[in-house]
Formats: C-alpha cells, sequence, structure tokens
C-alpha cells in the first residue's frame, strides 16, 4: 500500500525478483551455451536447475508478504508466491528429466534450457499479474517460448505438426483473449483487475457494467482464450496431437507447467476478482465442466498411444477443476490450488516414466510397449502403477485427496449433479489408467530393456513426484492449508484496494 | 482408553511386513517373513478378544487423532462387537491363506504376492476399524488395488477380465458413496457448526426425506455391490472363479463382508428411517439372492464357480437377518457372516488343493475320490456340512438366529427363504456324491496324493472354530449384543419418531425381542 504511494515507478523487490533470477538463468544459459558443445549440455542443464532453485528459495522467502509492483500490475501475495513456487518445482522437474534426453538426442542445450527458463518466466508472470495487460504479456512470453520447444526435434515431422499446430491454434486463442480485453477494457476504462472488480461491482456503478453486452462478450472471449490454454473440450483439439509430437520432457511441461500457469490467470480474473459476478457465468462453466470431463475420460479410453492418452487425461483433468471454477469460492479455490499441486507430482512422474522408456531409435510410446515392465523394471513400473492409481484418485495419494477436496467444495455450493458426474468420469478413468497397469503387470512382451542406472536426472524425477505423490496425499493438511491461505490472501486482498484505488 | 496404540499397530504391522518383504532375496525366507507378518497381527487380535469388555457398547481401544483438521478429517479407529469378529476373522483367514499359499499354489512373483496379501491385509483391517468416514474409504479403496494384483496376476483363465470387472464395478458403487459421504458431512456441517467426518457426529443429521433416501442410496449401492446382492452380483461369480486360491479365500472369506459390515456401520445407522423403509425391498432382495444363487449353483459344472454361486446364496441369508433390523436377525446375520467366512475359505481351499493335483476344477472329472483320498474327503465333508448348517456346527446357529429375526419381521420372508436351506443342502450334497462317492471314473484320480502336514495345518483350526462355534456360540454372542443393541435402539428411535410424525395407522411393528433365543 505504501509503497504504491512513494513513488511514480514503485518497485516491490519480492515480488519481481525470483522472475528476475529465471530471466537472468536463461540469458546466462544463452550466453554460456555459446561455449558449450551439444553433447555436453548437461552442464547448461544444471546451471537452469540453480537458477530455478535461486527462485525458488527467493519466493519461499517472500511468504507471507503482500505488496504491489509497477503500480499494482505485479502483485504479491500467498496466491502468487504458491503459483510461483508450483511453476518452479514443475520447471525443475522439466529441466531434471531433459538432461539426458537432450544429451541422447543432440539437441542445441543451450537453446533448449533458455527457451524453457523463458517460459518459466512467462508462467511466473502470469502468477504475479494484476492487470489484464500483465495477463496477456505472461501469457505471450510462456506460449511462444513453448511453441518452439513442441517443434525442437526439428527432424521428426511430427515434432514440427506438433509445433505447427500448436502456433496456430494458440495464436488463434490468443486473439481471442486479447480481443476479450479490449472489450472489457471498452466496458470499465481500465485493465487493472482490481478496478474492474471495483467497476463492476463498486457503488457507484453497481449492475449495469457487470450486465452489459460489451462486459459479457469481453469475458465470454476471455473464456474462451483461457478455455484453450487449459484444453477445455470444446477447444481441446490441439492437445492430442500436441502432447504426442512434442518432445516428452516438453510434452509434460505442457502438461503439468503451462496448466498451472494458465489457471493461474484463469483464477486470477474469474475467481478471485469477478467471483462475485460469477451467476452470469456460472451454468457456462458448469457445461463446459461436464463436457471436458466426459470428452477426455471417453476419448482416452480407445488410445493407444501412451502420450496420447495422457493429454485426454490431461483434458479430463482440466474438467475436474472446472468443476472447482463453477463451484468457486474460497474452498473451491484452495481446492483446485491443492489439485494442481497433486497433478504436478502425479503427471510429472509419469512423463517422465515415458520418457525413460524411450530411446533415440525408439520412443517406446505405445501402451503396448509396456507389457511385462513390471518384471523387467519392477521399481519403475510400480512408480508408473502409483502414478496411474494417483490420477485415477485412489487413496491414499495425492489425486485422490485433490478430488475430494475438490468434490467437497463443489458439493458444499449445491453442484451435487456436477459431482456425480464427475464421480462417474473418475470410473471410466479408472479403466483406461489400468490398462497400463494391466500391460505391465499381467502382460508379456513389450519393449525391451531400458536403463535407468545410467540416467540419474530420470531416476531423480521419478523419485522425487513418487515422494511427493505419496507425501502430499498421506499428509495432506500443510498443503491444504498453503493452498486455502493462497486463494483466501488473493480474495482478502482485492476489495480493500478495490475501494481505495477508485479514481 | 486413548493410550493404546493396539488398533494403530493391528493396521500398520501388515503394512511393515509388506515393505520387509520386498527386501527379501530368496522365497522360503519371503514366505517365512510374509507368515511371521501374519501371524503378529493374530496375535494381537487374539489378545484384544481376551481384552474386550463383553458389556459394552462403546468403541474399546478406540485412538483419535487429527489428520487433516483443515477438512475435518481425523485418524479414529476403534473396534465394537460388530468389528472384533470380522477383525478375527481377517487375521485368521490371511494368516492360513498365507500358510497355504507358500506350499506350492504360488510359484510365480512370491515376493509380489505376499506384498499385495499383507497390503490387502492392512486394507481390510483399516476398513474394519476406522470410525471416520474419510479414513473408512481410504481404508475401502486401498483392499481394491491389491485384490485386483491378486486376481490380475495369479489369477487362472480369464483373469484379466475378471480382475477389471471386479475393480469397475466396486469403483461405481463407492465413487458414489464418496458423493454421499461429502453430502453428509457437509449437511451435517450446517448444524454441528464445522465440517467432520467423524461417525458420532454424523448420527442424527437432520436431512429431507428425499435426501436421506439418495444418501442411503449411494452407501446402499456400493456396499450392494460388495455383498453382492442380486442384481448387481454378476461380477462375483468371475472374480471369484479366476482368482487364485488366497485370493478367492480372502474375497468371499472377508471381502464380501465388508459390504454387510458397511451396511450396518454405516448405511443403518446413518439413515435409520431409510433403512427401516427399506427393509422389505432389501429382504425381497435377499430372498431372490439366495434361491437364484441356489438355484445356478446347483447346475454349475466347475467346482470354483459353484462355491462362487453358493456364496451368492450365503450372502442373500446375511441381508435377510440384517434388514429383518431385530436381535435375532443382525446377530445371526454377524453370525452367519462368520461362519461363512470359515466354511466358503474353507471350501475354496480344499478346491485349491484338489487343483493343485489334478489342475482341474470340473466335478465331472472326479468321483470316488473318497477312496484315493479319504482324509481330504472328510475334511470336506466338515465343511460342507457347516456350509449347509448342521445342527451342532457354526452353521446352523447362524441361520437359524436369521430365520428367527426374519420370521419375527416378516414370516413370509422366511418361509421363502427356508427354500433356500433346502435347496443348499441339496446342491452341496449333490455335489459331494458326484466328487467324493462311487467308483473311481478316471486312472489318474487313484494316485492323487490326500492332505500333506501343511494342508492339514490349515484346515485344523478351520474345523475347530466351526465346531466351537457350533457348540458354544455364547462367547461371540455375548461380545457381539451390545453394539447390536444400540445399533437398533438407534433404528427404533428413528423408527419412534417416524411414527409419532405420521398418522398413526401404520399398524404397530413388532418391537424386536430383547432376549436371543439361542444362549
Amino acid at each position: 500500500m505504501s509503497e504504491f504511494n512513494s513513488s511514480a515507478i514503485d518497485l516491490s523487490w519480492p515480488s519481481v525478483l525470483p522472475s528476475i533470477v529465471v530471466a537472468a538463468a536463461a540469458v546466462l544459459v544463452l550466453m554460456v551455451g555459446v561455449y558449450v558443445d551439444d553433447d555436453e549440455s548437461v552442464g547448461l542443464g544444471m546451471l537452469s536447475l540453480g537458477g530455478l532453485a535461486l527462485a525458488f528459495v527467493l519466493a519461499l522467502a517472500a511468504l507471507g508478504q503482500s505488496a504491489r509492483a509497477f503500480s499494482g500490475s505485479i502483485l504479491l501475495d500467498s496466491f502468487a508466491i504458491y503459483f510461483e513456487l508450483a511453476i518452479l518445482i514443475s520447471a525443475a522437474l522439466t529441466v531434471l528429466m531433459s538432461l539426458e534426453y537432450v544429451g541422447d538426442l543432440r539437441l542445441p542445450g543451450a537453446e533448449y534450457y533458455s527457451l524453457l527458463l523463458f517460459a518459466t518466466l512467462g508462467m511466473m508472470l502470469l502468477a504475479t499479474a494484476g492487470d489484464l495487460i500483465v495477463i496477456l504479456l505472461g501469457l505471450e512470453t510462456m506460449s511462444i517460448a513453448v511453441y518452439a520447444l513442441a517443434g525442437f526435434r526439428r527432424g521428426d515431422p511430427r515434432s514440427i505438426e506438433a509445433s505447427l499446430k500448436y502456433f496456430i491454434l494458440g495464436a488463434f486463442s490468443t486473439g481471442f483473449l486479447l480481443y476479450g480485453i479490449a472489450l472489457v477494457y471498452g466496458a470499465t476504462g481500465t485493465v487493472r483487475l482490481d478496478r474492474i472488480r471495483a467497476a463492476m461491482s463498486g457503488p457507484m456503478t453497481a449492475g449495469p457494467i457487470a450486465h452489459s453486452p460489451l462486459m459479457l462478450l469481453g469475458l465470454g472471449m476471455m473464456l474462451i482464450g483461457f478455455g484453450f490454454k487449459v484444453a477445455a473440450v470444446p477447444f481441446h483439439m490441439w492437445t492430442p496431437d500436441v502432447y504426442e509430437g512434442a518432445p516428452t520432457p516438453v510434452t509434460a511441461f505442457m502438461a503439468v507447467g503451462v496448466k498451472i500457469a494458465a489457471f493461474a490467470g484463469f483464477l486470477r480474473i474469474f475467481l478471485v476478482h469477478l467471483g462475485a459476478v460469477s451467476a452470469e457465468w456460472t451454468w457456462v462453466l458448469w457445461v463446459l465442466a461436464a463436457l471436458t470431463m466426459t470428452a477426455g475420460n471417453t476419448i482416452a479410453l480407445v488410445q493407444t498411444n501412451i502420450k496420447r492418452m495422457l493429454a485426454y487425461s490431461a483434458i479430463a483433468h482440466a474438467g475436474y477443476l472446472l468443476v472447482g471454477m463453477t463451484a468457486s469460492g474460497n474452498a473451491a479455490g484452495g481446492a483446485i490450488l491443492y489439485y494442481l499441486l497433486g497433478y504436478a507430482f502425479t503427471s510429472m512422474g509419469a512423463f517422465a516414466v515415458v520418457g525413460a522408456l524411450g530411446r533415440v531409435d525408439a520412443p517406446h510410446e505405445r501402451i503396448a510397449d509396456y507389457r511385462g515392465l513390471a518384471r523387467r523394471q519392477p521399481a519403475l513400473a510400480a512408480a508408473m502403477a502409483l502414478f496411474m492409481l494417483s490420477l485415477t484418485g485412489v487413496p491414499p495419494l495425492a489425486g485422490f485427496v485433490g478430488k475430494f477436496y475438490l468434490f467437497s467444495a463443489a458439493l458444499s455450493q449445491g453442484l451435487a449433479w456436477l459431482v456425480i458426474i464427475a464421480a462417474l468420469n473418475s470410473v471410466i478413468s479408472a479403466y483406461y489408467y489400468i490398462s497400463v497397469i494391466v500391460a505391465m503387470y499381467m502382460e508379456q512382451g513389450g519393449a525391451e530393456d531400458v536403463r535407468m542406472r545410467g540416467r540419474p536426472g530420470l531416476f531423480a524425477t521419478v523419485a522425487i513426484a513418487v515422494a511427493g505423490v505419496l507425501l502430499i496425499g498421506l499428509y495432506p493438511q500443510p498443503f491444504i492449508a498453503a493452498a486455502t491461505d493462497a486463494f483466501a490472501s488473493a480474495t482478502s486482498v482485492a476489495p480493500i484496494h478495490a475501494a481505495s484505488l477508485l479514481p | 482408553m486413548m493410550g493404546s496404540y493396539w488398533l494403530t499397530g493391528l493396521i500398520l504391522i501388515p503394512l511393515l511386513g509388506a515393505c520387509l518383504v520386498l527386501l527379501q532375496e530368496r522365497a522360503d525366507a519371503i514366505w517365512r517373513a510374509a507368515f511371521a507378518f501374519s501371524l503378529a497381527p493374530l496375535a494381537i487380535s487374539l489378545y484384544l478378544f481376551a481384552e474386550f469388555e463383553p458389556g459394552q457398547a462403546a468403541y474399546q481401544f478406540a485412538e483419535q487423532h487429527p489428520w487433516i483438521p483443515g477438512l475435518g478429517i481425523s485418524y479414529h479407529v476403534g473396534m465394537d462387537g460388530i468389528s472384533l469378529f470380522l477383525v478375527l476373522l481377517t487375521t485368521i483367514l490371511i494368516t492360513l491363506s498365507i500358510l497355504y499359499s507358500g506350499g506350492g499354489d504360488i510359484e510365480s512373483r512370491s515376493r509380489e504376492f505376499c506384498f499385495f496379501m499383507l497390503v490387502l491385509e492392512s486394507g481390510l483391517l483399516g476398513a474394519l476399524l476406522a470410525i471416520d468416514l474419510f479414513l473408512f474409504y481410504v481404508f475401502w479403496e486401498v483392499m481394491l488395488i491389491p485384490m485386483y494384483f491378486l486376481i490380475g496376476i495369479w489369477g487362472h483363465g480369464r483373469k484379466v477380465y475378471a480382475a477389471l470387472k471386479f475393480v469397475l464395478f466396486t469403483m461405481v458403487g463407492s465413487l458414489l458413496m464418496l458423493v454421499a459421504i461429502l453430502y453428509l458431512a457437509h449437511a451435517a456441517s450446517v448444524h454441528l457448526g464445522r465440517l467432520s467426518f467423524d461417525l458420532p457426529d454424523l448420527y442424527g443429521t437432520p436431512l429431507s426425506p428425499a435426501e436421506a433416501r439418495w444418501l442411503f442410496a449411494g452407501f446402499a449401492l456400493a456396499f450392494a455391490i460388495k455383498v453382492p446382492m442380486w442384481p448387481v452380483h454378476t461380477w462375483l461369480p468371475d472374480a471369484h472363479t479366476e482368482a487364485p486360491t488366497a485370493g478367492s479365500v480372502i474375497l468371499a472369506g472377508v471381502m464380501l463382508k465388508m459390504g454387510c459390515y458397511g451396511f450396518l456401520r454405516f448405511a443403518i445407522p446413518l439413515f435409520p428411517a431409510t433403512a427401516i423403509a427399506a427393509g422389505p425391498l432389501f429382504m425381497a432382495l435377499a430372498i431372490v439372492g439366495i434361491v437364484y444363487g441356489a438355484l445356478v449353483a446347483m447346475v454349475q459344472p466347475d467346482l470354483k464357480r459353484l462355491i462362487a454361486y453358493s456364496s451368492v446364496s450365503h450372502l442373500g441369508f446375511v441381508m435377510l437377518g440384517i434388514f429383518a433390523l431385530d436381535t435375532q436377525g443382525v446377530e445371526g446375520a454377524l453370525y452367519q457372516m462368520l461362519n461363512h467366512g470359515l466354511s466358503t475359505g474353507g471350501l475354496f481351499l480344499l478346491v485349491g488343493v484338489i487343483y493343485l493335483r489334478r489342475h482341474s476344477r470340473e466335478i465331472a472329472e472326479f468321483g470316488g475320490l473318497w477312496r484315493s483320498v479319504p482324509l481330504m474327503a472328510a475334511t470336506f465333508m466338515v465343511v460342507m456340512l457347516s456350509s449347509i448348517g448342521l445342527p451342532g456346527l457354526n452353521g446352523f446357529v447362524g441361520e437359524f438366529l436369521i430365520m428367527l429375526g426374519a420370521y419375527l419381521r416378516i414370516w413370509q420372508a422366511a418361509a421363502f427363504a427356508v427354500s433356500g436351506i433346502i435347496l443348499g443342502a441339496l446342491y452341496m450334497l449333490w455335489t459331494y456324491e458326484r466328487v467324493w462317492f462311487g467308483p473311481i471314473t478316471k486312472a489318474v484320480n487313484e494316485t492323487i496324493a490326500d492332505l500333506n502336514a501343511r494342508e492339514i495345518a490349515v484346515m485344523v483350526p478351520l474345523l475347530a472354530l466351526m465346531l466351537l462355534m457350533g457348540l458354544y456360540p455364547r462367547p461371540l454372542l455375548t461380545r457381539m449384543e451390545p453394539a447390536v443393541t444400540q445399533l437398533l435402539s438407534r433404528v427404533q428411535a428413528a423408527n419412534a419418531r417416524l411414527d409419532a410424525e405420521r398418522a398413526p395407522i401404520r399398524a404397530a411393528r413388532r418391537a424386536p425381542g430383547e432376549s436371543v433365543a439361542v444362549k
């Protein structure tokens, strides 16, 4: 508050320092990369990890603080920090699982890691954004870097296709978002979220603006824009092809990091700031949630490629998260934040196993390749089984507690039917997740041996993911408390400022 | 009582054992470790049986610690007269199954097998001891996964299909139950002022009749699938038939009881008024199950499938007793749950023994086995008679009490159910005749080996318990009675409320008897 009035450009260091560190690390990696051969890229990966770790520590140190920078365009609250930490964890796990991948395929490490870090920077901007312009900036910084990453295996036509498809549809969706922002600006005269909220629900202009066609159209377009990014049905068409074609670590990054970041923006706009006038679009979200869950799960049933299956599973999980969006309110917000954390570890782990099975000459991405894995690689198979069960929502794993919390929040808002749809969808999902377990434990054949021993990065990723899935599931209290506090901090700060910042 | 950690020990020791088994390399060390870690919970449960105060209805050895206070979830476990014997049944059958399986039934991947058996034990015991609904749900699902692996990896024939069917059926029920649990907790939070999943907090939650109906349906579906009641029983014949012997024993012996237990512990006391109203419907479904199961069992050519269908019939009796909602019926049901665990467990073990020797379960493959394996035949005879309900053996006590309870509630129900007892005797004796009596029709049957020392060691405790429970049911019934009385008083109170609310046109229900006939 005090900083807001103190100077023209008010810079609150704790709120931007983690982002600055990540940006600096990205530039450093690019510069050091000039002197490093492609087959020695592990060092660059370690450098990136160092940057991410430093940013993590700085973000953690800022926990509990509340500040605003650049006239409220950047916010520092527990919400932002929670998302920053989750994003940094998923970025770090991505780097960790890329260490061998980039080396094996002889990909240009400097570009790869710096793009990854720039994408992370964009995500962190999304998490800390206080106005629509910064949200757009964050989203674009993230997206452009990820477009390039998706097409990183230039020799592989699937990778090129993935990149192009993602780019064209992504640009299209950004258009929607931008148009929506423009309309909202037209309706309210501001891009600052707290002012938009004040304009819509404040004493002076209550009613008319919130219900004006301009505003509703703008919000609808922004909803479509975010719908694309989180892969909600019917804006999900790109997901399976892109997930399949992109390099596996990048797919993991998209499934986890991009989703978390997109939800950060989505939540900040729709639940935190415009939650008070949510009645207008509750039914839209209801339908989106039901469609996304059902379509994602039913199409996943028939997939034979594990990356495509996980892509549809990611769509389905976006659907579960949309159940929380439909519910809105503090409990639902906390539930979404908690769910995302559990999902991050589970999904990262699953993609790390997919990566572990792949080799330069043979990607081994068919579910049939997993046959008999339990005999050849018992530990790896057990980890994969754990991730599949967590994605299904079997207790006592992270995925279960997430669903439990999410369903609980939705039921408290009276969304009984939506929760029943979600529960039945979980049963459908059990079928395809378990089919991976069937292949690993109950069938013979499959791909030949993989060596985990020589791949410490992948091994570490899987181990960290297993630990996360178990810890978050068995001892969820601190994580639930953090998630709930984070969401509450965002909603409790907003109205105070909104009242005092009216022009 | 808060100071004791016996129940936590009971749940955690098998889990610890599961982890330690994974570290073993040699097969005999694996089996020895698994057996030792199944003996420890058995010893604890026997100690708890001795320490259990017979006259109390309250939870004993209870422990409560906060777990996820943010969502009103605590680690709350306790034991009463309803769960005590099911815990004993679990520890006994798991120990015997591991002992049996080590003798050649499971040859491949014995390390994983023992791991899953011990995790399964942990899940079963946890589900029986949990008083917090969240905790219960966790264990309810935890016991599903190891059983899935047991069927899918070590089963026979269409094992993957059977395992998947088992999981999907169960999950449909349990996820809807999860929704019901959440809804109930939120409804209760309105007057509690906080979210809580602790069972005592949830009793008497004010609900509209429609809400109570839906929630009861949510719980009842999950439990009815597990029991299984007709018409949601179709997973059972597949799962029981394709499972390895130990899997069938635990599935039939303990896991099916979890459904019945769920009705007694959760569905009925939480929604007593609905349970009373639904009583006749469930009794009717139970009778259909009794007759249908018996008729289908009669025509099965496969021994294991026959026993599987006989389970549908026997569990029908249990459900009949439970929904009679009087002291005799419920105690009889509890008793019958134990009987069925022992006798069906014994039958599956014996079929496993036969299969090991002949690699067939077709009834037509046998005949005249009495001559070559007299000891096996005699054992089979006793177990079968226990299953039929011959007076003097355990089965009789349970069936008698159930029939009495059903008769007191709706006498026609008892009249129909009796046909199940007759049919049961018919198909069992007919099977016995075809397998064991007559001339030896196939030359291979002349040279098969009789029970070996290990198999005798597995069967003797079962036979002893059958005899003991048949001749001296009193120590069991006195421990069950307080908990059952408490449950029924809850139901009666709801009933009285219902009667007071409605016009007194409704014919006065016969009050459940205060004392039990067999004592």
